[in-house]
């Protein structure tokens, strides 16, 4: 029995949203243990969730539909995400509607709205937190294209079932051009994502919030969805990452068992991916702001060298 | 180790050279500085020695360890003893456009690829495709003299340099002669020791080793 490829978009879509909060639950866990903490359990970011969603919403007066919207366009935009990047397969029928530049300009669509949102109240927070994370973003931007590029030319194409079969089929190589890249696009994701050395996801209320400035104002069920998509975000740059750098063992064929196992690699990639950024997240402060376009000029830097790398030496 | 492996691992060491030569046009702190150049040396002795190795051009592990003896240990180790002697080991520099330093490197990268593209073509050694990276090492090591204002940091950018041409050497011609290779490393030492004495006198006569002192003529400005 074979699963058809539109049940195996279908599993991927429902996979996201519930395998998400725990993904976040589990960085958490492995973050406190790293600082000799007590954990607050795997479980906590559905409490959470749940905890919003039962809330009720206090919206300002002078709140437009923007900030109504936002939350909805941020929660559907990034589930939309996962239709398109192979997380447990790569025979995705939605994937041909839109490859890796799409896929980076729906988290610029999110960007944007949040932006908006955060300056629609008119508090002082919110446009500042909006500023800083336009210029983050637009620093962060190219960087995250030319380190997507040089995998796209490695491949030679630009959507990711097919990056990703090619890079899974080739014969082994030592490639420096995707170890740059990866570097690069580990730094941009930990930008994009407000994770330790650019944003402190932890802090509330503090003069060096970004992200949280921004969605300051949100209460009740919209906070809980802004939560939930900015949960779901990390795991789609985790997903990302590992389909486009370390894509073994993602295809197959779609008979159930099968599927079963490549989920269950596919968390335990994850699993170590979240290792990896808590040891990064722990061993590194948050940089000021005003050093963070050193930061993401790195990044483009050694993202470029990549492609360099690509057509000098390979 | 078949010849595909060696290539391969080649290229991989091109591309730290490579790395290192920004990391140095980049980096602020002293110590960072020599440590960087200390890893070029030891990327750039490695390369010697698998080029050698894939080629059986045995004098390349003369060259190649030294090098490692040459520019991972002995340079370095002057320049320890000089920076902590002159007591300016905490020094950073302040003046420096980084993201401006990054473009322009990225460019004269390309601008050595376009310019040894004429040689990679009529070449057939399996080296030719790092003679790009090798007069990158070399012009970005010149990009680092001009930007910086602290004499230490120039000379590393002089010795990344040197080690720029000795990579080109490599890999455009297999390697120098060795009476060449033995000149130019002792060269290097006697470099590295005149250097020393110039930056006393430098750090006595202006009590720092910031060049741009040189340029006022009046004391007291």
């Amino acid at each position: 029995m074979t699963l058809h490829p539109m049940g195996i978009e279908l599993l991927q879509l429902i996979l996201l949203p519930l395998l998400a909060p725990a993904f976040v639950g589990w960085v958490k866990i492995v973050k406190c243990r790293m600082q000799g903490r007590t954990s607050p359990g795997l479980l906590q970011p559905y409490r959470d969730i749940r905890r919003l969603f039962i809330k009720d919403v206090v919206l300002a007066d002078n709140a437009s539909w923007i900030f109504r919207v936002t939350p909805y366009l941020a929660f559907g935009v990034i589930l939309m995400t996962a239709g398109i990047i192979p997380l447990i397969s790569v025979d995705l029928p939605l994937a041909a509607t839109a490859d890796i530049i799409a896929l980076v300009m729906l988290f610029a669509i999110v960007r944007f709205f949040t932006a908006l949102a955060g300056m629609d109240i008119g508090t002082a927070f919110g446009g500042m937190g909006s500023s800083r994370e336009m210029m983050i973003s637009s620093l962060a931007e190219p960087a995250m294209l030319m380190a997507i590029f040089t995998v796209s030319l490695a491949s030679s194409s630009t959507s990711l079932t097919q990056m990703v079969s090619v890079m899974a089929n080739g014969h082994f190589m030592i490639r420096p051009s995707l170890a740059f890249s990866l570097i690069a696009f580990i730094l941009i994701a930990l930008a994009e994502t407000g994770r330790i050395p650019v944003d402190n996801p932890a802090t509330h209320l503090e003069l060096t919030m970004i992200h949280e400035a921004m969605i300051l104002e949100y209460s009740g069920r919209y906070l809980a969805l802004i939560e939930w998509a900015g949960m779901m975000k990390l795991m789609v740059f985790f997903s990302l990452g590992i389909a486009a750098f370390l894509p073994w063992g993602i295809a197959g064929s779609g008979d159930p068992l099968s599927l079963l196992l490549r989920g269950l690699f596919f968390v335990a990639k994850l699993a170590v991916g979240g290792v990896v950024m808590v040891l990064i997240e722990t061993g590194l402060a948050k940089m000021r702001i005003f050093r963070l376009p050193e930061y993401l000029g790195s990044a483009f830097l050694l993202a470029t060298l990549g492609m360099i790398a690509f057509f000098i030496l390979e | 180790m078949s010849t595909e492996l060696v290539i391969q691992l080649n290229t991989l060491l091109a591309a730290m050279i490579l790395l290192t030569s920004f990391a140095l046009l980049v980096q602020r702190r002293m110590f960072a500085i020599l440590h960087i150049f200390a890893w070029q040396g030891f990327f750039l002795g490695l390369s010697t020695a698998v080029i050698g190795f894939a080629t059986g051009e045995h004098h390349l592990y003369i060259s190649s360890l030294l090098t490692l003896v040459m520019k991972v240990i002995l340079l370095p180790y002057i320049l320890y003893t000089l920076i902590h002697k002159l007591k300016i080991h905490r020094e950073i520099e302040s003046v420096m456009n980084t993201p401006a330093t990054m473009l322009a490197g990225i460019g004269l990268v390309i601008f050595s690829y376009h310019l040894t593209a004429p040689v990679r073509q009529l070449s057939t050694l399996m080296t030719r495709s790092t003679l790009a990276v090798a007069l990158a090492t070399v012009m970005l090591g010149l990009l680092m003299m001009v930007t910086r204002r602290h004499a230490v940091s120039q000379i590393i950018g002089f010795l990344a340099m040197e080690n720029g041409l000795f990579f080109a050497a490599t890999s455009a011609t297999y390697g120098m002669p060795m009476v060449v290779e033995l000149g130019v490393a002792l060269d290097l030492l006697i470099a590295a020791f005149i250097f020393g004495i110039f930056f006393f006198h430098i750090n006595t006569t202006f009590d720092s080793l910031d060049v741009e002192q040189m340029a006022k003529l009046k004391e007291g400005d």
